[in-house]
């Protein structure tokens, strides 16, 4: 597919590989926050071409993992309403709550759906005016434009049968959070493309400049990457630490006006407790008041339940990087996919999924 | 998640501008997405789309710029080799 295929071009690739060995002095670690990235950077073994190096450590770029337990628990209630049909992206419905998950309620007669986009939930709610639809509006910023044209849609139709369980996500505080503790260990970052594409990445330079952390805007294909950690590594080799586009194909420094127009017109900025870091003040977004009957949370009176995390899944520190991912004693073994213990490993992004598809096999090879 | 792939425009529908819509084509599949973000997109145009919703329209200069780069990488290579 074009502005796909040729960015995998494996000579171009090593040329890049070649020249980031060539400017590296010093070892510098990095970090992403993008599931998309995290899976490119595993799949392709972009992190293995610089050993020693260059350390690429993976950050809470996974909205599914970082939705809190509780959220999940709210959504399990819903959905487990009679008249409701509870639709969601498919990769929150194997994600654990406190007790079970989505498609085990599904499976026990739940009317669970998996839709492609926010707006097939408002048709769902069109097509089916004697039931409730409730959407699971998780994400990061590049999801909210959708998830706020599909609740002002449902204004705009009027629909009184249709509502949102809101847990987005904002990732400049994430990275707030991570550089504010006094374990992080991050010297740049490389921010989500797709994020940048809605928001610009003007947010980011105050960060730059008080955390001094290179922050360069990247793309998801190998060569995105590997350009991406070129231009941080120059940056870190010569002291500056500014904010720069690697993927200037889709990301404009003011990002998307109308999208950005639609989300402040549907959400405002709200606190959120990120699952494994905790709560982040200004972290994500929630309903405005003019659009409080589609809160899905207040239309089904769902409680705030406080729910401990299990102490057996490591997620938390594997999303501020400060674990990889086959450093948890779970991993693999008790934690798999088809069992997780948490989001991490379930999820199509997150990063313990990544490292128990692309590289368990790595492991067994080196142990025999 | 945040997960956007690129495709071809080949049709527009819509006349409102929060209704705008199109069919792109993602390498031979036909897909219905939102263009309500992307006013300047026409036919035959690029978008990136997220869960059915265009983001960005994909520049095409900006896109070759790597490629450039990589080329002139190769040149810069070449040229060191050449020299005693």
């Amino acid at each position: 597919m074009k502005f796909i295929d040729e960015y995998r071009d494996a000579e171009g690739a090593q040329q890049l590989a070649r020249e980031i060995h060539r400017v590296t002095t010093k070892p510098w670690m990095l970090m992403e926050i993008c599931g998309g990235q995290t899976h490119a950077i595993v799949k392709f073994g972009i992190d293995e071409l610089f050993l020693e190096k260059i350390t690429l450590i993976h950050g809470p770029g996974c909205p599914v993992c970082v939705t809190p337990l509780e959220i999940i628990d709210q959504a399990l209630e819903i959905a487990a309403r009679p008249n409701v049909i509870f639709a969601s992206f498919g990769d929150m419905l194997r994600v654990p709550g406190s007790t079970t998950d989505l498609l085990s309620l599904k499976a026990k007669g739940g009317d669970v759906r998996m839709v492609y986009s926010p707006l097939d939930a408002v048709k769902l709610a069109e097509q089916n005016p004697a039931r409730e639809i409730v959407f699971f509006g998780v994400g990061f910023e590049t999801t909210a434009p959708a998830t706020a044209m599909a609740v002002f849609q449902a204004a705009q139709k009027k629909l009184k049968n249709f509502s949102m369980l809101v847990s987005h996500v904002l990732v400049p505080p994430a990275m707030e959070a991570l550089l504010s503790s006094p374990d992080c260990r991050v010297q740049g970052f490389l921010a989500a493309g797709h994020v940048c594409a809605v928001m610009g990445f003007e947010e980011y330079i105050p960060i730059t400049k008080k955390y001094r952390v290179p922050v360069v805007v990247t793309g998801f294909e190998p060569l995105d990457i590997l350009q991406g950690v070129l231009m941080a590594v120059r940056q870190l080799e010569s002291g500056r630490t500014e904010v720069e586009n690697q993927y200037s194909r889709a990301v404009r420094r003011e990002g998307n006006q109308p999208a950005r127009e639609l989300i402040w017109k549907v959400f405002q900025v709200v606190s959120r407790k990120w699952h494994g870091i905790g709560e982040i003040p200004q972290s994500g977004l929630g309903l405005r008041d003019e659009f409080a009957a589609f809160d899905a949370g207040k239309k089904f009176g769902v409680a705030k339940h406080r729910v401990e995390e299990s102490s057996e899944c490591q997620s938390g520190l594997v999303l501020q990087g400060l674990i990889k991912p086959r450093e948890c004693p779970a991993f693999g073994t008790k934690c798999t996919p088809e069992h997780p213990l948490g989001a991490t490993m379930v999820s199509s992004e997150g990063a313990c999924a990544a490292y128990y598809r692309y590289r368990r096999q790595c492991d067994t090879i080196t142990a025999k | 998640m945040c997960l956007a792939i690129p495709g071809k425009i080949v049709s527009i529908s819509g006349n409102e501008p929060l209704a705008r819509a199109g069919k792109v084509d993602f390498g031979g599949i036909l897909k219905e997405a939102s263009l309500a973000c992307v006013p300047e997109a026409k036919i035959g145009d690029y978008v990136i789309v997220h869960v059915g919703f265009a983001l960005s329209v994909v520049d095409e200069a900006e896109a070759q710029k790597i490629f450039e780069y990589l080329k002139q990488m190769d040149e810069l290579g070449e040229l060191k080799e050449a020299s005693p």
